[in-house]
């Protein structure tokens, strides 16, 4: 499905993908974990176009990402930002039918406002958020909202980047089971980014390490316990000694 | 000695390349009228926040100036017998020159900051990202309605500020100066060419280009955090002030120089 073969990416002198390989299957969870700064985020940005790579190649469906048209290839995917990226100066129900308001999947807007309800009731929101501005919800809230963002079109692929940031951990997990239950009942394929290893158990079927700019471990979540890595053992179980360079 | 011409040499190779981006933005905003998807909705909130939101801070700073205008004219006429040009003066200095300088200033200020900042706000916080995963292009939503409801809007704000600044200068002639009233405005209706209110109106439009071409260029292009949205708003106005007085010259020198 997704295939990033010998992906580099710098800024300036900073190296951040240093030769990227990772294939996520069709219809498999893969979260990608490592530490802050190791280029996670700009991976799925490379996939979607937002970051440009320097060399190697991405591909969707075997297709060369950069050779597909530009709206198609991205009406396929939603994403759920680390900080929500809503739109400040629409309400809630708009936020979440952006998509279906404009260009080739546009709506009458009737339609496009009863999907977003029913987008929000999806994850756990009634409908008298629908008419309330992003800056009139909690924080966990307005992930909600951006999950149901991401959901409205009913993707085929989705990018969860650091989706339980910043949230208390029972809201961690609300988020955690939503994902997870969304995913599978859409068949979607999905990538999360994240460093929360309760996170990572509740989503993944799969999942890769990034260290240093390249994928260091990569494999199914019953493997992660006993992958014989030291880099993977200290960071699943969040030790300050190993191979890991730690600033202290 | 190499590190001064080093030093200038980069300078001028950094003035060019921001000369290249600003153009190829400019281009790639400009090329977006003729391409579609368009967003009215977008556009209509653009001309309301930039036009009808404007209105006061031009009206005010027309009327002052106008005001203050006609008292400088009538001191300085009366040290060469030369009161009785303030109708004439105020009507072309508020025309040509004050009315399109100060409410593009005015809508540097206004416009061009409130602009970058927001831009600049939804660079910080991935909504210009979120944008293009929903398959929008910003420059087609955000850019192009700011900068063509400007461009729209600014040479009616202006032609009221040239009328308010005229009025300004009225009311102080007639209420403290001693001047008829209708031999005022005859005298200004008189004096005033069709070029004197084309070319204001054509500044204008110009004017409002830039400011919130300026607005949308540095906000797009923010630095990340706060500081970098400070950054892009202080700079977006210096800039847009500048280029404002700068291309004023040249327009006055194209419209009035033979």
């Amino acid at each position: 499905m997704i295939r990033l073969t010998d992906v580099h990416k710098s800024f300036g002198s900073n190296d951040v993908l240093r030769g990227v390989d990772l294939h996520v299957p069709k219809g498999k969870s893969m979260v990608v974990i490592g530490g802050s700064g190791t280029g996670k985020s700009v991976l799925i940005k490379s996939v979607l176009g937002l970051v440009t790579p320097d060399s190697g190649v991405i591909e969707v469906d075997g297709v060369d990402v950069t050779r597909q048209p530009r709206d198609a290839f991205l009406a396929r995917f939603g994403m759920l930002f680390q900080g929500g990226a809503l739109f400040d100066s629409l309400p809630v129900w708009q936020n979440v039918a952006f998509r279906l308001m404009r260009g080739a999947l546009k709506r009458p807007k009737a339609e496009a406002r009863e999907i977003a309800i029913e987008k929000l009731r999806r994850v756990g929101l009634g409908p008298d958020v629908a008419d309330r501005l992003p800056a009139e919800l909690s924080g966990g809230m307005q992930k909600r909202v951006s999950l149901a963002r991401a959901i409205a079109a009913s993707p085929e692929i989705i990018f969860f980047d650091e989706p339980t940031t910043g949230l208390d951990p029972i809201m961690s997990g609300v988020i955690n089971d939503l994902i997870r239950e969304i995913v599978v009942e859409m068949g979607a394929t999905a990538i999360t980014i994240t460093h929360d290893m309760t996170s990572v158990r509740a989503i993944s079927d799969r999942v890769a390490m990034l260290h240093r700019g390249k994928i260091r471990w990569e494999g199914p979540i019953a493997d992660l316990d006993h992958s014989n890595d030291p880099y993977v053992d200290q960071f699943i179980h969040g030790r300050a000694s190993g191979p890991i360079e730690t600033l202290r | 000695m190499t590190n001064p011409i080093a030093a200038l040499g980069r300078a001028v190779l950094g003035a060019l390349a921001f000369v290249g981006r600003l153009a190829l933005f400019s281009g790639e905003t400009i090329s977006h009228l003729v391409r579609p998807p368009f967003y009215p909705r977008e556009l209509g909130t653009a001309l309301i926040q930039i036009g009808f939101y404007s209105l006061p801070v031009v009206g005010l700073t027309a009327l002052f100036t106008g005001g203050a205008l006609a008292l400088q004219i009538y001191a300085g006429g009366a040290r060469f017998s030369a009161e009785a040009v303030v109708p004439q003066i105020v009507a072309i200095g508020m025309v040509r020159e004050l009315g399109p300088v100060l409410v593009g200033l005015m809508i540097a200020a206004r416009v061009t900051s409130s602009v970058a900042a927001e831009i600049a706000t939804m660079r910080v916080t991935e909504q210009i990202d979120a944008l293009v995963t929903l398959s929008t292009n910003p420059m087609k939503y955000l850019t192009l309605p700011r900068v063509l409801a400007a461009t729209l809007v600014m040479p009616v704000l202006v032609g009221i500020g040239d009328t308010i600044g005229i009025l300004g200068g009225y009311l102080v002639a007639t209420e403290t100066l001693g001047f008829n009233a209708s031999t005022y405005i005859k005298n200004t209706a008189d004096f005033l060419e069709f070029m004197d209110i084309f070319s204001s109106l054509i500044k204008g439009g110009v004017f409002g280009f830039i400011a919130a071409l300026m607005g949308c260029y540095y906000g797009m292009n923010s630095g990340r955090g706060a500081q970098g949205v400070g950054s892009a708003t202080k700079t977006s106005v210096v800039a847009a002030a500048i280029l404002i007085l700068a291309s004023n010259f040249i327009l006055t020198q194209a419209f009035f120089s033979a």
